[in-house]
C-alpha cells in the first residue's frame, strides 16, 4: 500500500545522498523519510474521517442514550461511543457532570471516561502504521474489555458518595442540538485535522527521529534482558512510565516501535501504550473536581491493575 | 442582544471570546458579551462540551471553536 514511499525514501537516501540503507546514518535516514510519510498521510485521511463520524455523536446526544442503560449493556455501549464522541479532558468536568445527572450510573460513566482517551483515532493510526493492523486490532479490543470491566468494577463498588457534593445539586438544563448539514460537517472535520495536525506533529517527527536513531544505532536485541517477556517487573514499570507521558501519546508510539525491534515484549508495549491515554496527570488534576480522593485513586487503581493484566496476558500469548 | 461565552477558562474559551467580538466588529452590531466560567452556569444550558455560545439564551453550538465568520452568520 505504501510501496511507493519506499520507492521515494530509497530515491533520497540511496540514489541522491548515495548512502546504503545497511549503514547506521543510511538505515536511520530512511526510516525517518518512510515513516514520517507514511504517519502523516494516514494521519490526515483518518483524522477527518473519524471527525465526518464523529458529527453525528455529539456528547449531548451520547448523554441521551446512555442514560436509558443499566450495567452491562450500559457499559459495552459506553466504551463504544467513547470511541465515536468527541472528547477532550478539558471537557471532562461538564461532561462527567452531564452524564451522572442524566441519571447515567456511576461504573457506566468511567467505562466512557476510559474508552474514550484510551481508544482514540491517533494512538490507532501510529499502531496501524508501524506495528500493522492486528496490533491495532488487539489494542483496540483489548481496550474496549478494560473500560467496560473497569467500568463494571467501579460500579460494584457504589462509590457514588466519593463524587464531589456539589455535582449532585447542579441542575442541568436541556439543550437542543442543531442537526448538522454536510457542509458544516466538512468544515467541523476540516478545521479538526487541522488543529490536530498541528497540535501533534512537532511529537510524531521527533518521535519517529528518536525511533530512527534507535533503529540505525542501538543494538539488536538491547532491551531483551530488561524489558523481554521474561522480566516479570517489566509491565508495571511500562505502565507507571506511561503515567507522566500524556502529552505525548503521538510521540510516544514511533520510539516504542523502535523499541520493539530492540527486543521490548509486545505486551509491555500495549500496556504502556494503554498507561500513556487511559491514565494521565493532567486528566486526573481535572478530574478532582468532580471526584473525591477515594474514587480517583480507585479510578486509576482499577485501570492501571486491569492494563497490568493486558500486558501480561499478551507477553504469554503472544 | 446578550451573548454569553461558555467555557471554565481554557485556551480555545478565550479565543472565542476573541472571535465573538471580531464577528460583532464585522456585522457592525453591538450587544453584551460575557464569559460564563462557573461549572454550574455552564451546566444549566445543558452543554457538555466548551468551549459553546449562547445567544439571547439559546446554544449555537459546542465543543468548537468558531471562525468571526461563523460567528457572524449567527448574530
Amino acid at each position: 500500500m505504501f510501496s511507493f514511499l519506499e520507492i521515494f525514501a530509497d530515491l533520497i537516501v540511496v540514489h541522491w545522498l548515495g548512502l546504503s540503507i545497511e549503514t547506521h546514518l543510511g538505515g536511520a535516514l530512511h526510516f525517518f523519510i518512510y515513516d514520517t510519510l507514511k504517519i502523516f498521510i494516514l494521519l490526515s485521511v483518518i483524522i477527518f474521517a473519524v471527525a465526518i463520524i464523529r458529527s453525528w455523536f455529539p456528547p449531548e446526544r451520547t448523554k441521551r442514550i446512555l442514560s436509558h442503560e443499566r450495567e452491562y449493556v450500559g457499559n459495552v455501549m459506553a466504551a463504544l461511543l467513547g470511541v465515536v464522541t468527541p472528547f477532550c479532558s478539558c471537557s471532562a468536568v461538564p461532561l462527567f457532570i452531564g452524564f451522572v445527572e442524566s441519571g447515567v450510573p456511576l461504573g457506566v460513566t468511567f467505562s466512557f471516561l476510559i474508552s474514550s482517551p484510551m481508544v482514540n483515532e491517533v494512538a490507532l493510526i501510529l499502531l496501524w502504521g508501524m506495528f500493522g493492523w492486528k496490533i491495532a486490532l488487539i489494542y483496540v479490543g483489548t481496550g474496549l474489555l478494560v473500560a467496560i470491566v473497569a467500568g463494571i468494577v467501579i460500579g460494584r463498588l457504589k462509590m457514588e458518595r466519593y463524587v464531589q457534593d456539589y455535582v449532585w445539586e447542579i441542575k442541568v438544563g436541556d439543550s437542543e442540538i442543531a442537526e448538522q448539514s454536510w457542509p458544516e460537517r466538512f468544515a467541523y472535520a476540516r478545521d479538526y485535522t487541522s488543529g490536530l495536525l498541528k497540535k501533534i506533529w512537532p511529537y510524531v517527527v521527533i518521535g519517529i527521529g528518536i525511533g530512527a536513531f534507535i533503529h540505525g544505532y542501538v543494538p539488536q536485541d538491547f532491551l531483551v534482558k530488561w524489558a523481554g517477556r521474561d522480566n516479570p517487573f517489566a509491565v508495571p514499570l511500562a505502565v507507571a512510565l506511561g503515567v507522566p507521558l500524556y502529552a505525548n501519546a503521538a510521540g510516544v508510539i514511533p520510539i516504542v516501535q523502535a523499541l520493539t525491534a530492540k527486543g521490548m515484549a509486545i505486551g509491555t508495549v500495549l500496556a504502556f501504550m494503554m498507561a500513556v491515554t487511559a491514565l494521565s496527570l493532567p486528566e486526573a488534576v481535572i478530574l478532582s473536581n468532580v471526584l473525591k480522593k477515594p474514587l480517583l485513586a480507585t479510578f486509576f487503581g482499577v485501570v492501571a491493575v486491569a492494563i497490568v493484566m493486558v500486558g501480561y496476558l499478551f507477553n504469554i500469548i503472544l | 442582544m446578550k451573548i454569553e461565552v461558555l467555557g471554565s477558562g481554557c485556551a480555545k474559551c478565550m479565543q472565542l471570546y476573541g472571535n465573538v467580538n471580531k464577528a460583532l466588529a464585522l456585522a457592525g452590531k453591538e450587544a453584551e458579551v460575557v464569559k460564563v466560567q462557573d461549572i454550574p452556569s455552564i451546566m444549566k444550558y445543558g452543554v457538555m462540551s466548551t468551549p459553546a455560545l449562547v445567544i439571547d439564551g439559546k446554544v449555537k453550538f459546542s465543543g468548537k471553536l468558531a471562525s468571526p465568520e461563523e460567528i457572524r452568520g449567527l448574530l
